[in-house]
């Protein structure tokens, strides 16, 4: 066994092993921390493939930001547990023999001939993946960056208006109606007689 | 060196496992959210080995839109989760039925 086929299965291992456990595992929190061991593990095989620069921003992103997120959502939501774990029994059967069926079909596929491609050769060290990947990116695929880019604005503007939430009855500043404010409006003069002395 | 099949075998226990996910909790959309993650992360996998067997780097350019994708769609889907428990207090799927869907 070569070393690469070692880190291979050992990689693979944990990756199955959490991912197993998020969905099995009773508590939100856990599974969320187990998913991000999945996506560390994953990260370790796609730099084993040559994905040097997928591999660091799996980590960057995913476990950074995606996965931070998830775990503060489940700490701000009061949700119970036990109520959302009823069932799991009652499905288990389906869904090992969906699992399985899948599973087995897809393998069944992917053992034949038609996948037993030539070992491509490593690539020479002079090349570096981030710089390949961007030169296609910026050339290439530059419409499709250009709407990926569109489309995490909207995904931000949809997570703002979607959690923002306008309270009535709250004493709070309103700052361009504070600067819209002249004199006029706060002062009044009035003109009077002066009073006479008793 | 390690086949080609290797990785697609590994991606394929990794799709079913989280199918099974999804029948398995069907009432936390919490997890739901999560299985998907993992199903994207099975179908990135698959890209990656193709894209490294062939030598073509279009594959992980694909990865790279999927991967930005995703992550506009978790933020969404965690947003409209706490809308949604924000105005029912459960994040139970099978009680949110209010359109009879």
């Amino acid at each position: 066994m070569t070393f690469e086929l070692f880190i291979f299965y050992l990689f693979s291992a944990v990756t199955l092993f959490s991912a197993v456990a998020v969905v099995t595992v009773r508590n939100p929190i856990y599974s969320a921390l187990f998913l991000i061991l999945a996506f560390f593990s994953s990260a370790a095989i796609w730099i084993l493939l040559e994905a040097e620069f997928l591999g660091v921003v799996l980590v960057l992103v995913y476990v950074g930001a995606v996965m931070v997120l998830f775990l503060f959502v489940i700490m701000m939501l009061d949700i119970q547990i036990d109520t959302l774990k009823e069932g799991f029994i009652r499905y288990l059967p389906v869904g090992i023999l969906v699992a399985v069926a899948v599973a087995t079909e897809m393998i069944l596929v992917m053992r034949s001939d038609a996948f037993k491609v030539d070992i491509p050769d490593a690539a020479p060290l002079s090349v570096n993946n981030t710089e390949a990947l961007g030169e296609v990116l910026y050339t290439e695929y530059v419409f499709p960056f250009e709407v990926a880019s569109v489309i995490l604005v909207v995904a931000i503007i949809a997570a703002i208006v979607l959690t923002l939430r306008r309270r009535t009855g709250v004493k709070k500043q309103d700052p361009s109606k504070q600067v819209r404010t002249r004199s006029e409006d706060r002062v009044r003069l009035v003109k009077m007689k002066a009073e006479k002395r008793l | 060196m390690i086949p080609l099949s290797y990785f697609l075998i590994l991606s394929a226990l990794l799709f079913s496992i989280s199918v099974a996910g999804i029948f398995l909790n069907r009432k936390n959309m919490i997890i739901l959210l999560m299985c998907i993650e993992l199903m994207l992360l099975s179908v990135n996998l698959n890209f990656i080995a193709f894209s490294h067997y062939s030598g073509d780097i279009a594959g992980q350019v694909f990865v790279f839109f999927i991967l930005t994708v995703a992550a506009a769609e978790a933020a969404i889907g965690l947003a409209i989760l706490i809308t949604v428990f924000r105005n029912r207090r459960t994040i139970n799927v099978e009680e949110l039925d209010e359109m009879k869907g």
